[in-house]
């Protein structure tokens, strides 16, 4: 963390770098997302493959929507990426790192990766979303990062249970939340750090993991290389990267980012009249359930005949129960097939062939979860613009 | 061209991060992309912003009428409140007006 003196220097660099004109190599090209102001960079980092530059300082990467098209799990070079503080430990030694766990447990432990990779591996599918997943889609639209539907993806994550750790470290009794922090932090030291919390039972569930594996390889930097928590079906917030030091404690964490960061309001649906603030908030949590369409994109021309449409869903661990599919604007709908079931916190495909004579259509997508939870047909408004998740529509002409 | 441009693609996908097995990292981020639109005060707005981000934070956020000064007034002071950002007062009406004008 730096001082105000080094914070102005470093301003002032920055200053002397934009007066310069810096070089624009890396943008490719650039992409319109489908909202007012939505002109992104095409950025090209290391580990990654062209992806949407929504922003370079901290790092915020958008995955290009068609990638999930490509199937159900999102490569690790086209995953999105998000900060929130500049400080990142971009020089790091995964030999010398090491995990602390402490508080009020018996044996306050510093673990290697080393010694974290002999503990028995487990596997999960699951998907991360960022809370502000399809932001730029709020109506009224609200400040943050300004995202269309690509802040998601779905990976399979190695690691190591959190059960197991927090097992070894012997929790104490009246234990009542587990707070995770990261390497990374923040520029000035007024800045609060990035810590997030988890009550103890959620923590010691079996499922919420320490991942040093994604889709068979080391998690790429930007994704929380060489340790990241899990949260399965959980926001995004709530997987903090590079992880190294676990707390225990016996109070409710009141930190910035759980305190007044990442609520959502405590209403029947977590929602609001748009444009109007809640009375209270919580923490935000699960995923609601989403779906879409990938291999039709909206404005697009197809030939009259035979059309297969295909897509994901998901939801926050319930599982997807079923998906069905609109092509009249939501008049009449059709259960589609679903794919493989690679788990209850995965992408499920679907798919579902229909006939479009010529003519113009309104095909909606929406899927219903093992409880029973569905999409609106109109979206949902909150202040921060989380949890979208509307019935999706793409209109297409067949002709 | 296209061909120079894989190159130097190739170049960067190698150099970018060295992470050969249990050895050091060492990410190299791509030159920043985003600068501040020229506007009144763009000194004071460059001094008092970019040591915490980069000013594409600003330019991707949403703008029309209902997005000018007080929109700009609030981020400015969660800014100060929220994020502990050391800004003058005296700065404080200096980078909204830039933020309201010029975006």
């Amino acid at each position: 963390m730096l001082d105000r003196r080094e914070l102005m220097k470093r301003a002032g660099m920055a200053a002397l770098v934009t007066g310069l004109g810096s070089s624009r190599a890396l943008a490719l090209d650039t992409v319109t997302l489908p909202f007012d102001n939505g002109e992104r960079p095409l950025v090209r980092y290391p580990q990654k493959r062209p992806m949407i530059g929504l922003t370079s300082r901290p790092p915020q990467l958008e995955t290009p929507f068609s990638i999930f098209n490509d199937g159900p799990i999102t490569p690790n070079n086209a995953f999105f990426v998000r900060y929130h503080l500049a400080d990142i430990p971009y020089d790091l030694d995964p030999d010398k790192f090491t995990l602390e766990i402490k508080g009020k447990v018996d044996k306050p432990l510093k673990l290697s990766l080393r010694e974290i990779k002999k503990l028995k591996p487990v596997e999960l599918v699951a998907v991360n979303q960022c809370s502000g997943n399809s932001r730029g889609f709020f109506s009224p639209r609200v400040a943050g990062g300004q995202l269309a539907n690509g802040a998601m993806g779905n990976a399979r994550w190695r690691g190591v249970p959190l059960k197991t750790i927090l097992d070894m470290a012997g929790v104490q009794p009246g234990a009542k939340q587990v707070t995770f922090n990261g390497m990374d932090g923040p520029v000035s030291d007024r800045t609060p750090d990035f810590v997030k919390a988890l009550d103890i039972d959620h923590a010691g569930d079996g499922e919420v993991m320490l991942a040093y594996g994604m889709n068979g390889d080391d998690l790429p930097f930007l994704n929380g290389f060489p340790l990241r928590l899990i949260v399965p079906g959980y926001y995004g917030t709530y997987w903090v990267k590079h992880l190294n030091e676990i707390t225990v404690i016996d109070s409710v964490f009141d930190g910035f980012w759980m305190k007044s960061a990442y609520r959502i309001p405590d209403t029947p649906n977590n929602s609001v009249e748009p444009g109007t603030a809640p009375k209270a908030t919580i923490p935000i949590n699960r995923f609601t359930v989403r779906s879409f369409i990938t291999n039709v994109t909206d404005g697009a021309r197809l030939r009259p005949g035979g059309t297969t449409l295909k897509g994901i869903a998901f939801d926050g661990g319930k599982g997807i129960k079923e998906v069905a599919v609109s092509i009249d604007g939501g008049k009449t709908w059709m259960p589609a097939k679903l794919g493989k079931d690679l788990g209850k916190y995965s992408f499920r495909e679907w798919k579902l062939k229909v006939a479009l004579a010529a003519g113009a259509y309104e095909i909606k997508v929406r899927a219903t979860n093992n409880a029973g939870d569905t999409q609106p047909m109109d979206p949902l408004w909150n202040p921060a613009g989380y949890l979208r998740n509307v019935v999706e529509t793409v209109r297409v002409t067949a002709a | 061209m296209k061909h120079q441009l894989l190159l130097a693609l190739a170049a960067v996908a190698g150099l970018g991060v060295v992470a050969a097995a249990a050895a050091p990292v060492h990410y190299t981020l791509p030159e920043e992309t985003a600068a501040f639109k020229p506007g009144p005060n763009l000194e004071v707005v460059q001094n008092n912003c970019t040591a915490c981000h980069s000013a594409d934070y600003i330019k991707t956020q949403p703008q029309g009428e209902k997005f000018k000064k007080d929109f700009w007034a609030a981020e400015v002071t969660k800014m100060i409140k929220v994020y502990g950002a050391p800004i003058d007062e005296a700065d404080v009406g200096k980078i909204v007006e830039y933020l309201a004008a010029t975006y």
